[in-house]
């Protein structure tokens, strides 16, 4: 508890503190960090962020459910090895794997090189420096968040439920609507907001791969902290940042009925 | 159309290799209570599921209402199934359970309001129709699964060891509601048990299997009084088993030597002098004696009282004959016959009625 709040309160404490050069944090309180807030390149900021972290969570919920159904229905040794293959990154920070994929989608990187050997393009895609590139390496580096939940549901999903399901006439798509798709509702939850908070705040994704022309909100903080080292202003857009993500959870957490999708949050 | 709701001819099923099922040949009649009975891993559960769809035979047909279904999923062959742990969607209410079956078919809303409370009443769940699986209690998640495949009118109605997970009152309850319901409808059921005593008294026939064959299909008291192999009597009741040689044997009887005794069993039979037959006699058909009881012991076997049972309706013993053999006696309380206390250690005679025994070959 101690861990999870003390940074909290310290961040809401800074946030009614005023800036100076000589200080990072310095009294009288204030609300002044709030007023600047109300600014519409900040307003600007949260929208896209919000943008690209749902576009994110989506693109990670349509690749990985049918990714993690197929690792919980096998059995043997290829299912220890897909476990495998999706713990392996974690093995390596993920600051370093962003590195290495610019390399990748840089102008003469292995995708470009590849398409145009090919004959796809004929000359160097500029993959990297884009919001296409921020959107590839924000999948890449969330996907396993969205399949670990999913996976520890749709194993736990009681597969005779399936067979009954089929028992009593409904097809594939029936069965897959009505049954396992409620039935692997948490996972799903648990797996979106384990790939939306992060795709929202990450800062060195957009900034290694998107170049000077993406700011995201992770950004936005950062700078205020790194670079402005205007704290303050940071914490308070942090407060505001936490309270809007509160506010959408409340949201969430009010529209599903069932007690079942709570217990995994 | 046929008489015959499914038949199964000459089916084999393995997996990986095993042979589950071998040369099973089988029809349900229309409107027949049926039940598969066997230990576990005799392959009734499979059997079920050739015929629901979920496994496809290695050899042979399955045939439902006189049409082939090889091939034919389970959504499209028109049986459904109780399955034993019920099965039930847990995201769903009772009520939603018993509809699942008509909305997939795409029925009106009326329809289904009206069929889905109908069949909730047949099995007393009218009040419960909002509750969710997991705020019933065992007997009542049993009723939904029975109602939810029920409510789509099926031709068969498939059993898989509905009552396995109840308690013995609770079971016996089921047991007849379920006999009810079944001549209710009119529809076939067929039911897999273990339970010997529930085959017994649920079905119109029953099925013995032993080791993925059938071993003998006949109604209850055709597989109690005449199985027809040593597996069969051993699986449904107590037996008590003698080895005997055919000494002599004409038109009209038998003559055999059982354990130094000479008996004589009326009857044609189709066997030989020094053939090795077994004597199988029920507990309830052994008879046993004080000696004082007894006049003339020639037909009779010494032994020793080993344990006496006391059971309400019965009493049974435990009798180690001369020979070292243990047999199970019981007696039931009746006027013509006021000893029925025997102690432990003591001694008496033991015998059956001639005629009451059925004679098995030794197998070959």
């Amino acid at each position: 508890m101690v861990f999870a709040l003390l940074p909290f309160c310290l961040v809401g404490l800074a946030s009614f503190l005023s800036h100076s050069d000589d200080h990072l944090l310095e009294l009288p309180f204030t609300l002044l960090n709030y007023v600047q807030l109300n600014n519409s390149i900040y307003l600007k900021v949260f929208k896209e962020s919000l943008y690209l972290a749902a576009i994110c969570t989506v693109i990670c919920l349509i690749l990985g459910y049918p990714f993690a159904y197929i690792i919980a229905r096998i059995e043997g040794r290829l299912k220890g090895l897909l476990i495998l293959l999706l713990i392996i990154p974690f093995w390596t920070s993920s600051l370093i794997r962003t590195y290495s994929m610019i390399t990748i989608l840089k102008p003469k990187g292995i995708i470009s090189s590849a398409l145009m050997w090919l004959g796809i393009i004929d000359k160097p895609l500029q993959l990297l420096f884009t919001d296409t590139a921020v959107m590839i390496g924000l999948v890449y580096n969330l996907l396993p968040y969205m399949i670990i939940p999913l996976l520890t549901n749709i194993e736990r999903l009681d597969s005779r439920l399936i067979d009954a399901a089929r028992d009593l006439g409904a097809n594939r798509i029936t069965t897959f609507r009505k049954v396992i798709l409620p039935l692997t509702m948490p996972g799903i939850w648990s797996g979106c907001i384990l790939v939306f908070l992060p795709a929202m705040t990450i800062f060195y994704i957009p900034d290694l791969l998107g170049g000077s022309k993406s700011i995201l909100l992770g950004n936005v903080i950062q700078n205020q902290f790194l670079t402005v080292q205007n704290w303050p202003l940071g914490s308070a857009i942090n407060v505001v940042f936490t309270f809007i993500l509160i506010v959408l959870l409340l949201v969430y957490w009010q529209s599903t009925r069932g007690r079942e999708h709570r217990k995994l949050l | 159309m046929t008489s015959n709701v499914i038949e199964l001819r000459s089916v084999s099923k393995s997996i990986h290799g095993h042979d589950i099922l071998y040369d099973v040949n089988l029809e349900v009649r229309n409107g027949e209570f049926l039940t598969l009975l066997g230990p576990s891993g005799c392959g009734k559960t499979t059997l079920l599921r050739l015929i629901s769809g979920f496994e496809e035979p290695t050899k042979g047909k399955v045939f439902i209402n006189g049409k082939d279904v090889s091939g034919l999923p389970p959504h499209l062959r028109h049986v459904h199934t109780v399955f034993q742990s019920y099965a039930l969607f847990p995201h769903m209410t009772a009520f939603e359970n018993v509809a699942f079956g008509l909305r997939c078919q795409k029925r009106p809303a009326k329809e289904i309001q009206e069929r889905v409370n109908n069949v909730l009443k047949i099995v007393k769940l009218e009040k419960y129709a909002n509750r969710r699986p997991e705020q019933l209690s065992g007997g009542q998640q049993q009723r939904v699964a029975i109602a939810r495949a029920i409510v789509n009118r099926p031709l068969v109605l498939l059993l898989d060891e509905p009552l396995s997970s109840l308690d013995y009152r609770l079971r016996k309850t089921m047991q007849l509601e379920l006999k009810q319901l079944q001549r209710k409808l009119g529809i076939a059921f067929l039911f897999v048990t273990h339970d010997q005593e529930e085959a017994l008294s649920m079905s119109d026939r029953v099925v013995v299997m032993d080791e993925g064959s059938i071993e003998q299909i006949g109604t209850p008291r055709q597989v109690y009084e005449e199985p027809r192999s040593l597996n069969v009597a051993k699986f449904i009741g107590e037996v008590n088993i003698f080895n005997s040689t055919v000494t002599a044997i004409d038109e009209k009887s038998v003559s055999m030597e059982i354990e130094g005794k000479q008996r004589i069993v009326k009857g044609t039979y189709p066997y030989q002098v020094g053939q090795k037959l077994h004597v199988l006699v029920r507990p309830e058909d052994l008879r046993v004696w004080g000696p004082a009881e007894v006049d003339d012991t020639t037909d009779m076997y010494p032994g020793t009282v080993e344990e006496v049972i006391y059971k309400g309706t019965t009493v049974d013993f435990m009798v180690r004959l001369s020979n070292n053999q243990l047999v199970a006696a019981t007696k039931f309380f009746n006027e013509d016959d006021e000893r029925v206390d025997y102690t432990i250690g003591e001694q008496v005679w033991a015998s059956w009625l001639s005629g009451w025994e059925v004679l098995l070959p030794h197998a070959t």
